[in-house]
């Protein structure tokens, strides 16, 4: 069988059920194909060997007839999560040679279902950026080209996304604080779902923003989405924010059966200078649902405009504390000190250096918005927003609707390097229609669902209702049915 | 339950150059919970151990790591917040105070800020038999320590401990409503008292179990009065916070040097200026930390890692069930039902040792008053010689009580008793079989009693005319028949028996 690692979680898993292939083949497809794919930058952190021993496992597991969900399928992992033994460093310098003594609940729950782990993928330093340009290990590459251009694949989750997309592993893990999962999954063609705030547990993931943070699935189609999802989360005590709640079979729910489900569509949504052809993406999209059964329906969400400003008062603020860990006393980078310099000195000059300009910034900003004096104007301005954000999806909710459809992205992919020069706005403005799901905590999906006049793939968001992801999924699935995206980049690496 | 009703204390004043000036004075008392695991998270609380070996992943915020509340700890606050009658919230929330020091490896002190977990409550500090403080408590939360950071091992390096890093404190927060040095301190050794009582903090200030940050303001008389009349802060004049202590006479003698030296401003017409002081024990001075706290800017904000903490009043209400009996209603119940002084119940109460000590006794030899007496003068004065606590006591209760029950019977007598102690104290054993076996008995046959004061009248005819004329002298006559029994006759027959024998 040619070409394993093409494969979705799903054909894979029935393959290795049926004895068709091994593991060992699979991981050794995959593992082939990433040593092929430097110019991608999406591994920045190989572990082939950890790789072949799970494999092994696996496939000793598949022969005695005990193969749990994600038994012998090789999945990259986003490097924001701490893996036992194997670097772990948030993309940052200032975690420089850093290997955890511990491994991640979300890692953890995939390993403990048969997952393979074949490396570490690129991001955004921290979780922070749009386009994967603030990693210390340089950019991962859009493996979707225009002409000769270089494009980002997203961020944060740009390594996952770009390692997917072209076929390095059959899924990964990303995190989404305010569309970290779900901008990359659009700028790649590929499916990322962030789960309600507290379906994943958070323990042992590097925290950028503790109330926004939340691990999914990257994945080639909706299907796996279900699967891994549910291989990945679940209740944990070692996370106070994690909801003890029963984790359904989600896989099971995908029915494609979406006839009388309420789909809101916001009209805050339809931004000033949106692209025409991200307009017509989701008349489209709008459409398809229509056709599959769905009832249309006109919503709105009165204070989407604020969200994005509440978004960069919260997400810094949390930022700003919860990296201050990063200091230089215990582990990772610590500078070199001068003969003189005190404690002071030493977390200056080690956090100047172990941080990267984006995440400086918002380390700032975030200390700025708590300062005493401000801390009213902003910081609880900005929770006073948030809880009035929630309130526009609760009434949306409670008047019958039940997933509301929006475009993922403004845009499709743009070029490396193009928004160096911008204004740092521009490059926020890139979560506009991601970041709203993160303040009200909700599940959020991007399917691929066409692609652009440049032959870019777009996608589309659907937003569902909180602890409803299996509900979501299905109309993810009915759509990506209906959407027929197949699209593959042309392989240039 | 009677309570024991009480007088204000006088308040002190310090003569200033011009007047006499009062002074106002509100605690933070940090108190260590006992418990066997941190705050928020499963490392162990143990004193003493090697250094960083009770640190967890949490404890070290190691990336990725998130807190979790240790129900336990929660428990003991609440047990303190009702042991100090005061307002338990349902509903309280945790957030981060952010400032960098090596100690302290999250960057941000998890405390509660805006909603603590025990809200309003009162203690009643005595201040001697009859008088006392009522001293209001605004609030109680609960925090992390930090570690600590060791800077003298080498000349040119720091090093942190981070054993204590997470461990759960209980910040007590008073109203300035104690108004001198002693008081202070009798606040402090108040706290101490009901959360042993409670067993929430050991109490143990050596190891550092309770510390004290001390607010300290001077005001003229009247001034305070206004502030309590109008709850208008205005009427008291700046204060300054002492950091940091623990010692009852170095928190005594750092009020009043920093009384003075507010005195001595206000006086000058100086200002004084409202700052954060450390006090130099060595020097006797207080001296300015401001240099340090000045840029400190601690930017709270809810600690979003964790929910808001929400308990059920039924939770509340079988904690108040478990309570133990409190000092004050022990006290009272000593008074009132076993007729013990004050002074006695006091004593006995400090420690709720002591007290669970007596009432065994006491509950075996059934007289309150002497089983005091003996547990008080006898017990405690041999144990001090020794610098042996209550728990060391080589005497159980059941053994105190056997020599008391002695007493009681006639059996022996007082003076005997003291040298029964003795024996018990050192060799162990029954005080009764001891009596029995070393022949220690009180004779009370008065027919031997009557042979020996014949015996002794007859030997002696020039005294028993002596005595005749002054029958103050018939002492004697019973100071040689106890002689010559060794000290066994029962006093009183041998009193009655010699002032019958001589006539008088």
């Amino acid at each position: 069988m040619s070409e394993l690692n093409k494969m979705t979680l799903a054909d894979a898993r029935n393959n290795l059920r049926a004895g068709e292939i091994t593991s060992v083949e699979l991981t050794e497809a995959c593992l082939a194909e990433i040593d092929g794919s430097d110019a991608l930058n999406a591994f920045v952190h190989n572990t082939p060997e950890i790789a072949m021993q799970q494999a092994q496992a696996a496939d000793a597991r598949i022969a005695e007839g005990d193969a749990p969900s994600m038994c012998g399928l090789p999945i990259g992992i986003k490097d924001l999560f701490c893996t036992k033994g194997v670097p772990s460093q948030a993309a940052s310098r200032i975690l420089d040679g850093f290997r955890p003594e511990y491994e991640s609940t979300v890692s953890q729950n995939l390993f403990d279902a048969g997952a393979v782990m074949l490396g570490k993928l690129n991001m955004d330093e921290f979780a922070m950026g749009s386009s994967n340009e603030t990693s210390v290990y340089g950019n991962a590459v859009n493996p979707w080209k225009v002409d000769d251009r270089a494009l980002t694949p997203g961020g944060s989750s740009g390594g996952s996304a770009a390692a997917v997309a072209a076929d390095l592993c059959l899924a990964a893990t990303g995190t989404d604080t305010g569309g970290s999962i779900r901008q990359p999954a659009a700028f790649t063609g590929i499916t990322g779902i962030k789960p309600t705030y507290g379906r994943c547990s958070r323990w042992g993931i590097i925290a950028f923003a503790s109330s926004l943070d939340q691990a999914g699935p990257m994945t080639k189609s909706v299907r796996d989405a279900a699967i891994m999802l549910e291989a990945m989360c679940g209740h944990d005590p070692k996370d106070s924010t994690s909801a003890d709640l029963a984790v359904p079979n989600f896989e099971a729910m995908l029915s494609g059966d979406i006839r009388g489900k309420v789909i809101g569509i916001p009209k805050e949504y339809r931004m000033d200078g949106m692209p025409e052809e991200i307009e017509q993406l989701w008349a489209d999209g709008t459409a398809m649902l229509k056709d599959a059964g769905a009832e249309i329906r006109d919503i709105t969400l009165p204070h989407t405009k604020y969200a994005l400003p509440a978004y960069y008062v919260i997400a810094p603020a949390e930022a700003s504390s919860n990296l201050a860990r990063y200091d230089g006393v215990r582990y990772g980078h610590r500078a070199t000190l001068e003969a003189g310099d005190g404690i002071t000195e030493m977390y200056e000059k080690t956090r100047a250096e172990g941080f990267g300009h984006e995440v400086q910034n918002r380390v700032m900003i975030g200390t700025y918005v708590l300062s005493a004096g401000f801390y009213d104007a902003y910081y609880n301005r900005a929770r006073r927003v948030r809880a009035l954000i929630k309130k526009d999806f609760d009434d949306v909710f409670a008047a019958g609707v039940d997933a509301i459809l929006t475009p993922a992205t403004p845009s499709s992919a743009f070029g490396l390097g193009e928004m160096a020069d911008a204004d740092p706005v521009q490059m926020y403005l890139n979560d506009v229609f991601t970041v709203t799901v993160n303040l009200a905590g909700l599940p959020g999906i991007s399917v691929p669902a066409g692609l652009d006049s440049k032959g870019l793939p777009l996608g589309l968001q659907l937003i569902g209702k909180p602890w409803e992801e299996g509900d979501m999924l299905n109309i993810a699935y009915a759509l990506e049915g209906a959407a027929g995206f197949v699209a593959k980049p042309a392989k240039w690496w | 339950m009677l309570d024991l009703t009480y007088e204000t204390p006088k308040i002190k004043t310090i003569a200033g150059a011009r007047h006499d000036w009062e002074l106002v004075i509100g605690m933070e008392v940090h108190a260590q919970v006992s418990s066997n695991a941190k705050l928020f998270s499963g490392a162990s609380t143990k004193f003493g151990a090697e250094p960083n070996s009770n640190v967890s992943f949490v404890d070290s915020a190691m990336p990725g790591m998130l807190p979790v509340i240790n129900e336990f700890a929660v428990e003991q606050a609440v047990r303190t917040g009702l042991g100090l009658k005061a307002e338990i919230n349902l509903v309280s929330a945790f957030d981060r105070k952010n400032y960098f020091y090596p100690d302290l490896p999250q960057g941000y002190q998890i405390s509660q800020l805006y909603h603590p977990i025990v809200g309003e409550g009162e203690v009643i500090v005595d201040m001697g038999p009859g008088v006392a403080r009522k001293v209001r408590i605004e609030r109680i939360h609960m925090e992390q320590d930090a570690g600590k950071s060791i800077h003298d091992m080498d000349p040119n390096m720091s090093f942190v401990d981070l054993n204590r890093t997470g461990v759960c404190l209980m910040e007590i927060v008073s109203r300035p409503d104690i108004r001198g040095p002693e008081e202070a301190a009798a606040y402090l050794g108040k706290l101490r008292q009901i959360m042993r009582y409670l067993g929430t903090c050991d109490g143990n200030m050596q190891e550092g179990s309770m510390r004290a940050d001390v607010n300290v303001s001077v005001c003229l008389p009247g001034e305070y009065e206004k502030f309590i009349e109008t709850g208008d802060f205005s009427h008291l004049r700046t204060r300054c916070e002492i950091k940091n202590m623990n010692s009852m006479r170095f928190i005594q003698q750092a009020i009043d040097i920093e009384a003075r030296r507010q005195i001595a401003l206000h006086e000058a017409g100086e200002e004084v200026v409202q700052e954060t002081r450390l006090f130099d024990p060595d020097k006797g001075e207080t001296r300015s930390m401001r240099s340090k706290e000045e840029a400190h800017d601690y930017r709270y904000f809810p600690d979003p890692d964790l929910l808001p903490l929400e308990i059920e009043q039924a939770w509340v209400d079988n904690i108040a069930a478990s309570l133990p009996e409190l000092p004050d209603e022990k006290k009272a119940r000593f008074v009132n039902d076993f007729g013990l002084s004050e002074y006695d119940a006091s004593v006995l109460t400090a420690e709720v040792e002591n007290a669970a000590y007596f009432e065994e006794v006491q509950r075996e030899a059934g007289d309150g008053k002497l089983s005091a007496n003996w547990v008080i003068n006898e017990l405690f004065g041999r144990l001090k010689k020794e610098d042996h606590g209550i728990t060391d006591s080589p005497v159980s209760p059941s053994q105190l009580a056997g020599i008391i029950k002695l007493i009681k019977s006639g059996d022996i007598s007082g003076k005997i008793a003291k040298d029964l102690f003795e024996i018990v104290y050192t060799e162990g054993g029954d005080p009764a079989e001891i009596v029995e076996a070393r022949g220690m008995k009180q004779v009370t046959d008065t027919g031997a009693i009557e042979a020996a004061v014949d015996e002794i009248i007859a030997a002696n005819p020039a005294q028993v005319e002596k005595a005749k004329q002054n029958p103050k002298l018939a002492g004697w006559f019973v100071g040689q028949v106890m002689k010559a029994t060794g000290g066994k006759a029962n006093p009183k027959a041998v009193n009655e028996l010699v002032a019958a024998k001589l006539g008088l």
